[in-house]
């Protein structure tokens, strides 16, 4: 066992897919000698050369429309957008060519589009954004949002293999400052569209993802100390497809749901979860289903404007307690 | 208003030997294309056309010349037609058949009915069909010719666009990319005068597409789009050059689009007597017939041959699939994904 933060599951799981298969390739702006902005690919040029880590101009389009070229041929490639931001470039070729491929045309295209993500870092409003919301309306993509070490590496290593192109998010808030005990050795594999249970619980559930997961069992937490309410946490960890059954399952056990995200709130996922609970599991609620998530507007850089704007761990705490109490 | 140049602004070398063989094979791709279209007026004329209608009348000779001079077959090199490519795309080994069920949005059709015209594929033959959003295959077509470097293939992408096509960021941003990775590409740039009704002086500021390319530090040749032989050598030189690990290639065929936009387009923006002009002085296959006579190249009773013939094949492609049905409704939903996520298991199937 060695304990590994994020970032570093996340190195293994890149490069041991590297090492496994030599379809797989990365392409990038500073991915190569530099390894990165956040050093993710960091000594991959000089183990696998610089015709698998691809150093790209700033063209988002073109690096996502490049890589569909390339799985189309039976490559495996792997794309960074510097920060997650910087993916609204690459929207059309995403949503109108990669995600259609298959459906209109029978286009194979495995490929992985990944990139850091999330607020909590005085980010300002271009290097913070959440854009699950955009792509969760795009039949045909994938979309992963690891919270804890193993996934990250067990989640894009999966991406890696899946068949179908695969948005990866990865929260860089997580990136140093959690870290786990992960085994030497061993293959860590997260099947995509599996959600994962991070708290067992009796009266209420919380569904989130990514950094506000954590945020989520710290507020677990100080309610069992202090009301002794017992919450239930679940990581869907997937987005797209949504694990549906997990869903409907923590709702029939608790019968209540606050459903906590970073993204802003309108159109945001917590809209289309809480449709589905309405759908498959009306009859099992024993509340209104709430929600937990950053105010609608850009995400602003001083420190007082973000730490209000986004989510904390108080305000799912005081939601929690309404909603236990309803 | 006169007649847009469409003299070469920079020489060809010549060296393309072409067989009397190839000189009628060119030749039957040519008629072909303009037949198909004949016919696909006809059928959407009678509405069995579903969507729109779009002719590649007048730029046939750009289409059939450049596709012709890649290496065809299985696992060979790779084009990405527009719309108004046909003639490409039946140089690769499409067939009439498929590209009339497309329209028709037949079950059978190679896209089963989910796409339009010639948006279609078969990657084993070289060809991707393109999307609407137009720039967008320049980035693809460079991963796949990225493919082909990577792997150490002799094998080379060509992909076309038009004059109105490089406005988009796309096709900067791929062509780009293509320059400073040197990929094994060839890009057509197509200046046919017209983007749906928008003239060149008013979608950029250069003289010619050639220009463009330069400023990305690709080799680039501007050619008579309406002289088979030049765009084909043109073609030739550059995709031989592409195969030799010299990067990517540009060449702007200067030609006219005869039609408008699609069918319905009544061209009311085209100042009189420019159709006219084109078709009676510049018609591509009209200049490759009376050069192949004057030069005795072939024998004119060969050229009588394939009209008969092509006329053959496209009744009895269209006699194979005009009556066939739509697909079926349910087809809508399977094939997002390969493994169907619970997404395929809608909750309103159940309803």
């Amino acid at each position: 066992m060695a304990e590994v933060t994020f970032l570093e599951a996340l190195r293994q799981g890149l490069w041991e897919e590297m090492e496994r298969d030599e379809r797989v390739f990365i392409l990038g702006e500073d991915v190569g000698l530099y390894g990165g902005a956040f050093k993710v690919t960091d000594g991959f040029s000089k183990r696998f050369g610089e015709s698998r880590v691809i150093d790209t101009p700033i063209s988002e389009a073109a690096i996502v429309g490049a890589a569909a070229g390339a799985a189309h041929m039976g490559l495996r490639p792997v794309a960074e957008m510097q920060f997650i931001d910087f993916i609204s470039c690459a929207y059309d070729m995403l949503t109108n060519y990669v995600a259609t491929a298959r459906y209109r045309a029978g286009l194979s295209t495995p490929m992985v589009v990944r990139g850091p993500c999330g607020g909590y870092v005085r980010g300002g409003p271009f290097h913070s954004q959440n854009p699950e919301a955009a792509f969760l309306h795009t039949p045909g993509l994938k979309i992963v949002y690891p919270a804890t070490v193993r996934d990250a590496k067990g989640l894009i290593k999966a991406s890696i293999r899946d068949e179908d192109p695969v948005l990866y998010l990865e929260h860089k808030w997580l990136y140093r400052r959690i870290k786990e005990q992960l085994p030497e050795g061993e293959e860590i594999l997260t099947p995509i569209g599996q959600a994962r249970t991070a708290r067992e619980g009796k009266h209420l559930s919380i569904i989130s993802y990514g950094a506000t997961l954590w945020k989520s069992l710290e507020a677990a937490e100080q309610l069992e100390k202090a009301d002794g309410v017992s919450v239930e946490v679940l990581d869907l960890r997937t987005l797209l497809p949504m694990d549906d059954a997990a869903i409907v399952a923590t709702v029939k056990k608790t019968n209540k749901v606050l459903i906590v995200h970073e993204d802003t709130r309108t159109g945001g996922i917590a809209g289309e979860i809480a449709a589905r609970i309405n759908e498959q599991a009306f009859e099992w609620l024993d509340g209104p289903i709430m929600r937990v998530t950053a105010h609608d507007v850009p995400l602003p850089y001083a420190p007082t404007l973000e730490d209000f704007v986004l989510p904390q761990t108080e305000d799912i705490v005081k939601a929690a307690r309404w909603l236990a109490a309803y | 208003m006169a007649l847009p140049a469409t003299r070469p602004t920079a020489s060809v070398p010549s060296g393309a030997v072409l067989s009397a063989d190839q000189l009628l094979e060119i030749y039957y791709y040519l008629r072909l294309t303009r037949t198909m279209e004949e016919r696909l007026v006809a059928l959407y004329r009678q509405t069995k056309v579903i969507g729109g209608l779009f002719r590649s009348l007048g730029q046939e000779g750009e289409s059939v010349a450049s596709a012709y001079a890649l290496e065809r077959g299985r696992h060979k090199d790779v084009l990405s037609p527009l719309i108004r490519n046909l003639g490409s795309l039946l140089v690769m080994g499409a067939q009439p058949v498929e590209i009339l069920r497309q329209y028709m949005a037949k079950a059978d059709s190679p896209t089963r009915g989910r796409e339009l015209n010639v948006h279609f594929n078969d990657l084993e033959k070289g060809y991707l069909g393109q999307i609407s959003h137009l720039g967008d295959m320049i980035p693809v077509m460079a991963g796949i010719a990225l493919s082909f470097k990577l792997r150490g293939e002799p094998r080379v992408g060509l992909v076309y666009i038009g004059d109105g096509g490089t406005s988009t960021g796309t096709f900067h941003e791929g062509l780009n990319l293509a320059a400073v990775q040197r990929l094994p590409l060839v890009v057509i740039g197509e200046y046919n005068h017209w983007a749906y009704s928008t003239p060149p002086e008013k979608q950029f500021a250069v003289k010619d597409l050639a220009e463009k390319a330069k400023g990305y530090g690709v080799p680039s040749v501007t050619v008579d789009g309406n002289d088979v032989f030049a765009v084909y050598e043109a073609t030739r030189v550059a995709v031989e050059r592409a195969r030799r690990g010299k990067g990517v290639h540009f060449i702007e065929v200067k030609t006219y689009r005869r039609k408008g936009h699609a069918e319905h387009d009544d061209q009311h923006y085209v100042p009189p007597g420019e159709l006219e002009q084109w078709a009676k002085a510049n018609d591509p296959i009209d200049r490759y017939v009376q050069r192949l006579l004057t030069a005795d190249m072939v024998a004119e009773a060969d050229l009588k041959d394939i009209d008969d013939r092509v006329r053959v094949e496209v009744d009895q492609a269209t006699d194979a699939c005009v009556d066939e049905p739509l697909p079926p409704a349910e087809t809508a939903l399977p094939g997002v994904y390969v493994d169907p996520p619970a997404a395929d298991k809608l909750w309103f199937k159940v309803l």
